[in-house]
């Protein structure tokens, strides 16, 4: 083994190379950096959240409220349904995730049955003849429809997909740099955005569902009967933001939604005043719908709903032909500009709730980095110092240039392959190169323990590392294993200790074994010792 | 030069009879097992017990703010709140105007639309503030934060006993979990005591640092079991408190070695790291400690208490190879 054998003098020295190489960008001024020749590699570390300051967003996609809202819909399909064959229920109601109602005369109820069956809910794709909605009676002349699970399920799992594709679409139009949903588990979506993102515009541009409907406002029934609860079928009461009315009954049936739009805009208002509006431009289906309605409905109102929530109740003052208008709500620049930006991207299929949010400024992300590095570089060379001490400066020294080369080699290795570094990350980092001379150690001293057994100083090194391997590859192995495990442990901070754990075993052993071993087999040659400086 | 470097002055070989003491230490730790135990459980508040639940395990919010120039006075705090029925507390800490503020969303709330009005409410009542991090974990990660970290720690514990058993003896993977347990325990004693004290938080960083102490413990252990399973080999007519005399002096100087550098960059990261890695680092400074001591004192006699198969003659010296270099 102290032969100083060719290729591990080669593979010591590209590695080192390599290592140099790719953890070079990480010193450079980011200018020298842009301008080095196309084959230099450089990409420096990528630091995490923690460290350059950005959020960290989990949402969960509200599957159940998806559910509802799909049921919802469908029951007004039960209803105008069941109405134009003339079959008299009662009772028709959203219940624990699926419709329920009542057939009024028990010699309709198979009828009513079989009908719904034809029409309720979609094909299922890819088979004969189902659907996706079973449609079950019992006694009592009830019926109940609910959702197939698998469809559901299936169904699900696609607006979680849409709703992924609907935050990309509102955060690139806003030109935010590098943020990336990501889907995580069945029905959550990761976002993380580092750097100078205000965390709070971040969530009103990602968090909000965006729905946009115009329903006609019922101007028949009397407050009393609203305050009552008397509301007639097929309406329902929505909450007003417009400062005129605090609620507005309208009809559930919404002929003109946000899908229909082609175009939105922010404004200013032309006629003298100074508010901010949203102009939107709808497809021709829209336009179509828009017109018949106008037409049909002069001097009545309607409501612009977003989000279960009026926005404005304009009245109908003549025929709209082309398709476009505007909202005027009680905007600020800002906010017609961002609801602009949600109405181009459209609605999220499926409502969202944030289930964990981190965020750390950029001026603590600086103090960490700053801290990071203050006990990195302390606690290497009380490390190195101790080492010196120990063994004395050549073996000392040697184990130092392992050291080093370790070092490098993880900075690399995390720069090339981008992986996160993280402040717990830095610890990681700091712990692996303090315990990485454990290695030289074993080697050292199963070479002293040789020596003093009486054997030759040649077979002593020799001893030395032949008898080490074994021992600090049982070592290390530990270390991979309680690393793996962390990195499951999800947390992007503790990802990134996990990660400079597992990459540190796997340099450690390189250079502690093969580097060590050919510096001192270099030595050796040109030496040639009597006795070894740490006997 | 007389003193350096330090190895040639350190003794060659110890002859501490570690294995006369075992029993008195092995009663110690014993001892020390069942208070952390109850210092971890006690008094039984979930989800965590006598830990400081950090709220990546309980939930809820923490928020890091500075008022600065103003001071952030808790009581004006609490006023500009009044009202969100969040039942904050307000911790002002370090700098001036710096203040932690923890609470938990009323029940059914959205998480994140509370922290957008608790950070108005503060902005209105001081003018500007910053809000340096925030974090905010709901009930149901929390609770999947928390499974997944107990699950961890008995995954890891579980791997290295099939690795110890795997590459040594069942006899000695027993041991070698015997002590990872006694390191675990004692560790969460730790931070029940630290907790006590509002020191270090049961989080998901005190979670991977018994995950890194588990590993270091192994790795002393499995250096001790080296040599013991080779000495095994070579002294088998030796009595087995006589060889794993031997192979724990043998591997002292080493042990020592090793617990020094790590302790030394440690030391350095508590000092030097900030708030955020001083837990980890305390944690971790301990485990090392506990680790290196239940490698000797726990690990090898449990090998003790069980036996191990050996037989035969002591083994020959193994003959001096001729080496040749080029």
């Amino acid at each position: 083994m102290m032969n100083l054998a060719r290729w591990k003098v080669i593979v010591v020295v590209l590695a080192t190379v390599l290592g140099l190489l790719f953890s070079l960008p990480n010193v450079l001024p980011a200018h020298v950096r842009e301008s080095l020749p196309g084959f230099m590699p450089k990409s420096t570390l990528h630091l995490g959240l923690d460290l350059q300051g950005g959020s960290y967003l989990l949402y969960s996609v509200d599957t159940a409220a998806l559910r509802t809202e799909r049921l919802t819909n469908m029951a007004e399909d039960v209803r105008t349904g069941l109405r134009d064959k003339n079959i008299a229920f009662t009772e028709l109601a959203v219940i624990n995730g699926q419709i329920g109602l009542r057939i009024t005369d028990p010699t309709q109820v198979t009828a009513a049955a079989n009908l719904l069956r034809g029409t309720i809910g979609a094909p299922l794709s890819g088979t004969t003849g189902g659907r996706d909605v079973t449609v079950s009676t019992s006694g009592d002349q009830r019926i109940v429809v609910a959702f197939v699970p698998a469809a559901f399920d299936a169904e699900a799992s696609k607006a979680v997909e849409q709703n992924i594709e609907v935050i990309r679409r509102r955060v690139d139009t806003t030109g935010a740099k590098e943020i990336n949903p990501v889907r995580q588990g069945k029905d959550r979506i990761v976002i993380e955005a580092a750097g100078e993102n205000d965390p709070e515009k971040l969530k009103s541009l990602i968090g909000q569902t965006a729905k946009l409907t115009f329903q006609m406002v019922d101007d028949q029934a009397s407050p009393e009967d609203i305050a009552a609860g008397r509301i007639p079928p097929g309406d329902e009461v929505i909450p007003s933001s417009d400062g005129l009315a605090p609620q507005y009954l309208v009809k559930r049936r919404a002929p003109i939604t946000g899908e229909m739009l082609t175009n939105a805009q922010p404004g200013f208002d032309q006629q003298g005043g100074t508010g901010a509006l949203v102009q939107f431009r709808m497809n021709s289906l829209g336009s179509t719908r828009f017109a018949e309605i106008t037409r049909s409905n002069i001097g009545k109102r309607f409501a612009i709903v977003l989000d279960k929530k009026v926005i404005e109740a304009p009245t109908i003052q003549g025929v709209i032909p082309s398709g476009s208008g505007q909202i005027t709500g009680h905007f600020t620049p800002e906010s017609a500009n961002e609801l602009s930006v949600l109405l181009r991207a459209g609605a999220l299929p499926a409502p969202m709730k944030v289930e964990e949010q981190r965020t750390v400024g950029a001026e603590l992300g600086a103090d960490a980095v700053k801290a990071g590095a203050t006990s990195a570089i302390v606690g290497l060379v009380a490390t190195m110092i101790f080492m010196l001490l120990i063994y004395g400066g050549l073996f000392g020294g040697i184990s130092l240039i392992a050291l080093a080369v370790n070092a490098v080699m993880i900075i690399g290795v995390m720069s090339f392959t981008q992986a996160t570094l993280t402040l717990p990350g830095i610890a990681g980092l700091i712990l692996t190169l303090a315990v990485a001379v454990d290695a030289n150690v074993l080697i050292y001293e199963r070479m002293r323990d040789e020596l003093r057994a009486g054997r030759s100083v040649i077979a002593a090194m020799e001893a030395g590392f032949a008898r080490a391997w074994g021992t600090i590859f049982d070592a290390n192995m530990t270390h991979i294993f309680s690393a793996l495990i962390m990195f499951n442990l999800g947390s992007g901070p503790v990802k990134g200790f996990a990660w400079t754990l597992a990459i540190g075993v796997f340099t450690t052993v390189f250079s502690a074994v093969l580097v060590t071993q050919v510096l001192l087999a270099w030595w050796f040659k040109t030496a040639r010792p009597k006795t070894l400086p740490i006997a | 030069m007389k003193f350096w470097p330090f190895i040639k002055v350190l003794p060659v070989r110890t002859h501490f009879r570690f294995v006369r003491l075992a029993r008195v230490f092995s009663s110690l730790s014993v001892l020390a097992i069942i208070g952390s135990l109850f210092l971890t459980l006690y008094p039984f508040k979930a989800p965590c017990g006598g830990l400081a639940c950090g709220i990546d395990f309980q939930g809820g919010t923490v928020m890091d703010i500075s008022t600065a120039p103003q001071a952030a006075d808790p009581a004006k705090i609490h006023a500009a709140l009044q009202g969100l029925n969040l039942n904050e507390t307000v911790q002002t800490a370090g700098a001036p105007g710096a203040a932690i503020l923890r609470f938990e969303a009323p029940k059914g709330a959205d998480i994140s639309a509370t922290v957008t009005r608790v950070e108005g409410a503060l902005t209105k009542a001081f003018g500007t503030v910053k809000f340096a991090s925030t974090d905010v974990v709901g009930p149901t990660v929390s609770g999947e934060l928390l499974s997944k970290g107990l699950l961890g720690l008995g995954l890891a514990i579980l791997a290295m006993l099939l690795y110890i058993w795997f590459r040594f003896e069942l006899q000695f993977g027993l041991g070698a979990v015997a002590a990872l347990f006694h390191d675990v325990f004692l560790t969460f004693g730790l931070i029940a005591i630290m907790g006590r004290f509002g020191k270090i938080e049961f989080d998901l960083r005190s979670v991977a640092a018994i995950l890194t102490i588990i590993g270091y413990s192994m790795n002393d252990t499995v250096v001790v079991f080296d040599r013991f399973r080779e000495n095994l080999r070579k002294y088998k007519s030796m009595p087995l408190g006589e060889v794993i005399d031997m192979s724990i002096n043998e591997m002292l100087t080493r042990t020592i070695i090793t617990s020094m550098t790590a302790v030394l960059a440690l030391l350095a990261l508590a000092f030097f790291g900030g708030p955020t890695l001083y837990g980890l680092s305390v944690i971790m400074l301990f485990g090392i400690g506990i680790g290196t001591y239940s490698s000797i004192y726990i690990a090898a006699p449990v090998i003790m208490l069980w036996g191990v198969k050996r037989g035969g003659v002591d083994e020959p010296a193994e003959p001096l190879k001729p080496q040749t270099v080029r």
